[in-house]
Formats: structure tokens, C-alpha cells, sequence
């Protein structure tokens, strides 16, 4: 368990899927899976030069968006990142108007205004994509906020990197949030890279959490590409915010396949391929298959299922994207100002 | 209405009393602002009456402190973010420009960001570089925000009525010179429109356009023209985004020769874009180019010899009508 000021590392041995159902299992994979095939799809796109602008993708991280959000409601409010597709995904976005932002067009989540790194939708809580590293901890807290001020019974959930755990930003919400005894989940995914820096060339620090005890706020590390271990140790920082406890720091320790931006977008070998591979051993969507199919909690078949309907759901999502219209240049300024 | 003699920053301090009772959702947050009431004042007594759920104190963390705000506003509430000092936004300007500016536009148009961010702004008491800037060119440069600059009491109320009830992010300017200037404030609850100018002066031969305390030193100077015979009409745009060009326009075609005046720099100044404005809508009817003044091109100075030298005054913006009537 958290303690105030602390860290506990949840290490070593891995976790079963015991305790755990076959509907709850099955909805982490759902989660994984849905990113994975969005992501692959978006990096299949864009490498075929169909989509304009940058793409950060998720693949590889999967563990973290699913485990993280299988603790939250509808009502609770997440900030992510640049890297958020795996977020609003997770939180429940739909692959029609994500795949119709990414070709820019008008059926898309942001009709063509946003792009890949301004998903949003506010009707499941998800409060945006973010193009500025660490600029969505801030608002998160002011979303947690205002869910104690209406006493609505909301938290806030905040998604950052290794790399954002070094921006004023980030110190100055852990910070606020601690000292207003704020509803936070912040969640660090830590993927031992800030872009193309690894970790130990960007802080002296081997957790991220350990950053959590300048701040009185208690803090807790799970392995990132477990599900499982995620969802569980957020939902002891999400019961504590819930119980008016305050904030709370999750570092999962996880791994991007791809490229910081695109697929391969950067031919410099700023990481080793033997690297690559022994994370990708640990996939963390095989890993809750080959778990719960040798523990006899959910059959290979389910998990068929999911990967072809995901698939479809893919396909269809594409197509819908690709006949959305072009926005029309003569409505460049609607929406710079509420009415 | 009833209307009485009120200082700038007591008439700020009553819009806020007055809109945190018509709507629960108005809180105020930032440094200071709670129990020490401000650091001008502009929060006395609002601790008192709406105790600590509305107005909170924080950490000296602009980041945060206006994250919060845009947190807070995208999900209905209506936060009044105390900055203090308007040269502080330089260290949370991504929360105000790259977020709250940005995110209707950005997000589709779902959200609204009805935040009101309050800074004092200006030169004139010798607080040195740091703490003496007018920025609003930064700010009205912005798509998304909207910066208002009340010259006198009666606007200081009205125009922060305007911006707590707006549903955009608004940039509330108090000019800290003006702080305890006196003017006629009515007692009830009223709100002076965005993108409305106030001709402070009427006037035939030239118009002043002026920016905030500037305003106040235009219709000095208009008084002292007056008695040698020269008749100048006064503009506060009073918001600069919302920016009424009209007005001013309409203005340029009956007086025929414009001076803009404002505390920041000249150089790449809301003067450039007003004297832009103009001749685009009344070129034909200019007798002389439309004259800047403005600060000139280095920060602000301590020394309150330098610091008198550098601001605009009623005396430069004076000379400078007269310099533009000896034109065409």
C-alpha cells in the first residue's frame, strides 16, 4: 500500500490474473486492444503518406491507458499528452471521429482544427491531447477541482512522461494538487526516453516516483506493461482520491515500440535493437492473453473475438474518415470565441 | 441608479462581490489573494463574505495557478485567476496562450474557457523592469483571448462584470496607477460591453486614440490644448480584442488626423495595428500619416527621472498633437 511520503515498489514476481474475471480481463484487453490496432492502423497510414502532420504512437504502452482507465468513470476527467491516442482510446473514443481527425477532416473530434495532439471528448472526460509536454497536469488539478467544488464526486486523472517529470509544470501541480488536498491521479509513463534522451542522460533519478516525497504526496511504482499490476495500483490512488485523501503518483514502468514521432520517423539508433526486443518480450497484450488462457479465466476464442471485431471496428472507421469531407476554408476562424 | 465616488481598485473589488452572489460558480484563486485580500487590495472583505471554498490562496506557481483556472473553466466554473503582476504571466504564459486561448479552437468548439485572468499592469512607480509592463500587445495578438484595459472606475467595474460573465478567457489589465483614482461608480450590478469604445472627449481637430491609464492622460492633454484653441477628441477603446475599429474610424474621418497613444513599446505596439486599421477603412480621409506614441524601444526603467522620461504623459501626447496638426 501508499504511504504518505513514500514509495512501494510492486516488483519481482508476476502478478496473476487472479481475483480477477473474466469480464474484468477482458475489458483490459479490450483496452490493449483497441490502441494497438488504432495505432497500428494510424502508423500503417501515415507511413503510406495519407495523413498530414506528426503521429506519437502508442504501441507498445498499451498497459498503462487500459489498466489506468479501467478504474474510472465516465464523469472523472483525464489531461494526457502528445502521445494520447492510447488515452482517449481507452477512455472510450471512438475510432470514427479519431481516424476522421487524423485525415483532418470534418467528422473528426475536432472537425480539422486539432489534429492528432488535440483529441478530446468532454462527454467521456476526456479533456485533450496535449502538443505542449506537461501542460496538461495544471488542468487536470483545476479539473479535480472543480469536481470537489461541486462536490460531484469526480477525480482527475493526469497522463505524463519521464521526460515531463523534468518541466516547471509538472512540479507545480504535484505541488497544488498536494497542498489542496486535490482529487489527482497523477500517472507516469515512464518509458525510459524523453523523445530520443534516455532517462538516466535527463534526471539522476532512477523513479520518477521518488519525486513524489518532495511533495508530501505518497506514491507508488507498477509494472507497465502488466494490466493488471496497473489497474490495481491505480485503484488505490483513485480510492484515495475518492475518499478526499489527496493525490497520489503512479509510475508505470513501460515502453514505446515505435519511434518517438511516426513509426520509424528518426533513422538515428538512439536505442538498440536487443532492447527493443526483450521489452516486446514482455508485451503486455500477450502477457494477459498467455496469463489468463493457462489460468483458465478466459478462453484464446474471447480474445479472437476482440482482436477481429477491433479490426473491423478499424476497417469501418477508416472508411467513414476517408468519405468525410475536407473542412471548408471559409470557416477557418468558427470557434476561436464562445458566443 | 445610485451612484457614488469610488476608487478604481473598490470598484473592481465590487463587481467581484457582486458577481460571486449572482453566481455560485465565481471563485478566485491566485497568491495572496485570500487572507491578505491582495496585494493591491482588489480582494478585501471577499474572504469574509465567501469564505475559503471561493477564494483560495496558492503556492507561487503561475503554471498552476492558471492551469487550475483552465481546468476549472473547461468544466463550467468561471475562475477568477489573480496573476498579481503582469510582467508573471511571462512564467505561465503557455497555460494562458498554448491552452486557455487555444482549446475551443482546437477541440472542435466543444469547451468553453469563462476564465478571467487579473493582472496589474503599467509603469509609473518606479517597480523597476519586472513589474512596470504593459503587455497587452501579447495578449490581444492572441486568437482566443480577450484583453480589457479600464481607465477609470466606472470601467473597472463594468468591463470586470463583462468578464466574469464572458465565456472566453478574458485578460482583466488594472492599471496599478490608477489603482487609487476616483471616479463615479453606480451601486447596482452593470456591465460595460466588450468592443465598445468610450469617446472620453469630443473633439474636431484630432483624435487621440489612448490605451488604458494613457486614456486619463489624453483628456489632460486635450484640456491643455483646449486653451490654445485645439479641439481634441479622446478614444478609450477600452477592450483591445475585442478592438472597435469603428468607432475610431468614424472618428478619423471627421478629425482627419489620429494620435494613438500607449504605455508599452512603440515598436510592433497596438499603435502599428490601430494606425493599420485606419488607413485601411479611412485613408482617403487622413490629412497626416496616424502618429505612435509609445514608450521607446528598452524596458522600463527604475530611476523615476528615466522611468517619467519613458512613459507617455499628458505633455508628450500634447506635443505630439501638435506636431500632427502642422502636417498635410
Amino acid at each position: 500500500m501508499a504511504k504518505a511520503g513514500g514509495t512501494v515498489t510492486v516488483a519481482g514476481e508476476v502478478p496473476t490474473v487472479e481475483g480477477f474475471g473474466a469480464d474484468e480481463v477482458l475489458d483490459l484487453h479490450r483496452r490493449m486492444v483497441r490502441i494497438r490496432v488504432f495505432e497500428t492502423e494510424a502508423g500503417r497510414l501515415m507511413e503510406t503518406g495519407l495523413l498530414p502532420g506528426f503521429l506519437h504512437l502508442y504501441v507498445g504502452q498499451e498497459a498503462v491507458a487500459a489498466g489506468a482507465m479501467a478504474t474510472l468513470t465516465d464523469a472523472d476527467q483525464i489531461t494526457s499528452t502528445h502521445r494520447g491516442h492510447g488515452h482517449a482510446v481507452a477512455k472510450g473514443a471512438n475510432f470514427r471521429q479519431m481516424f476522421a481527425e487524423l485525415f483532418g477532416r470534418v467528422d473528426g473530434y475536432c472537425h480539422g482544427r486539432g489534429g492528432s495532439m488535440h483529441i478530446n471528448d468532454l462527454s467521456i472526460g476526456m479533456l485533450g491531447a496535449n502538443g505542449i509536454v506537461g501542460a496538461g497536469l495544471p488542468i487536470a488539478v483545476g479539473a479535480a477541482f472543480a469536481g470537489r467544488y461541486r462536490s460531484d464526486g469526480t477525480i482527475a486523472m493526469t497522463f505524463f512522461g519521464d521526460g515531463a517529470s523534468n518541466i516547471g509544470a509538472f512540479h507545480e501541480a504535484a505541488n497544488m494538487a498536494a497542498v489542496l488536498n486535490l482529487p489527482v491521479v497523477f500517472v507516469c509513463e515512464n518509458n525510459g526516453y524523453a523523445e530520443f534522451t534516455p532517462q538516466a542522460r535527463h534526471m539522476l533519478l532512477t523513479d520518477v516516483a521518488d519525486r513524489a516525497a518532495s511533495y508530501g504526496m505518497p506514491s507508488e511504482i507498477c509494472d507497465g506493461m502488466d494490466a493488471v499490476a496497473v489497474r490495481q495500483a491505480c485503484q488505490r490512488a483513485v480510492d484515495r482520491a475518492r475518499a478526499g485523501e489527496g493525490p497520489t503518483l503512479v509510475e508505470a514502468k513501460t515502453y514505446r515500440y515505435y519511434d518517438h514521432q511516426g513509426v520509424k520517423g528518426l533513422r538515428i539508433p538512439y536505442r538498440t535493437q536487443e532492447e527493443i526486443d526483450a521489452w516486446k518480450k514482455r508485451d503486455a497484450i500477450e502477457l494477459i492473453e498467455a496469463r489468463a488462457a493457462a489460468e483458465g479465466v478466459v478462453e484464446p476464442s474471447a480474445f479472437q473475438r476482440v482482436w477481429d471485431e477491433t479490426r473491423a471496428d478499424a476497417a469501418d472507421a477508416i472508411a467513414f474518415a476517408q468519405a468525410s469531407p475536407e473542412p471548408d476554408p471559409s470557416t477557418v476562424t468558427r470557434n476561436v470565441y464562445s458566443d | 441608479m445610485a451612484v457614488r465616488e469610488l476608487t478604481y481598485v473598490k470598484a473592481y473589488n465590487e463587481a467581484l462581490h457582486q458577481v460571486m452572489r449572482e453566481n455560485e460558480d465565481v471563485f478566485v484563486i491566485g497568491e495572496d489573494v485570500a487572507g491578505y485580500g491582495g496585494v493591491f487590495h482588489m480582494y478585501d472583505g471577499l474572504l469574509a463574505e465567501f469564505g475559503d471554498r471561493r477564494m483560495i490562496d496558492t503556492p507561487i506557481s503561475e503554471m498552476a495557478i492558471v492551469g487550475l483556472g483552465v481546468g476549472a473553466a473547461s468544466r463550467g466554473l468561471r475562475p477568477v485567476v489573480d496573476i498579481m503582476f503582469m510582467d508573471f504571466l511571462a512564467v505561465c504564459l503557455d497555460q494562458v496562450v498554448n491552452q486557455a486561448a487555444k482549446m475551443k479552437f482546437m477541440f472542435g468548439g466543444e469547451v468553453r474557457v469563462p476564465m478571467v485572468v487579473t493582472v496589474a499592469a503599467g509603469a509609473g512607480l518606479s517597480a523597476g523592469a519586472q513589474h512596470s509592463q504593459s503587455l497587452e500587445t501579447w495578449l490581444a495578438h492572441t486568437p482566443g483571448l480577450k484583453v480589457a484595459m479600464p481607465s477609470s472606475a466606472h470601467d473597472a467595474k463594468g468591463l470586470m462584470v463583462t468578464a466574469v460573465r464572458d465565456d472566453n478567457p478574458v485578460i482583466m489589465m488594472l492599471n496599478k496607477k490608477l489603482l487609487g483614482a476616483k471616479g463615479d461608480v453606480p451601486e447596482e450590478v452593470y456591465a460595460v460591453p466588450f468592443g465598445q469604445a468610450a469617446t472620453l472627449r469630443e473633439g474636431t481637430d484630432v483624435t487621440v486614440v489612448a490605451l488604458g491609464r494613457m486614456a486619463v492622460e489624453a483628456v489632460a492633454a486635450a484640456e491643455q490644448l483646449a486653451a490654445d484653441g485645439i479641439s481634441a477628441e479622446v478614444i478609450d477603446p477600452r477592450t483591445v480584442q475585442p478592438l472597435d475599429t469603428e468607432t475610431i474610424a468614424d472618428s478619423a474621418r471627421r478629425t482627419n488626423r489620429v494620435v494613438v497613444v500607449h504605455e508599452a513599446v512603440t515598436f510592433g505596439g497596438l499603435g502599428a495595428e490601430i494606425a493599420a486599421q485606419i488607413q485601411d477603412v479611412a485613408f482617403d480621409h487622413l490629412d497626416a500619416p496616424v502618429m505612435r506614441v509609445g514608450a521607446p524601444f528598452s524596458p522600463v526603467p527604475f530611476s523615476p527621472v528615466l522611468e517619467n522620461a519613458y512613459v507617455p504623459n499628458r505633455g508628450s501626447i500634447a506635443d505630439a498633437c501638435r506636431r500632427i496638426l502642422k502636417r498635410g
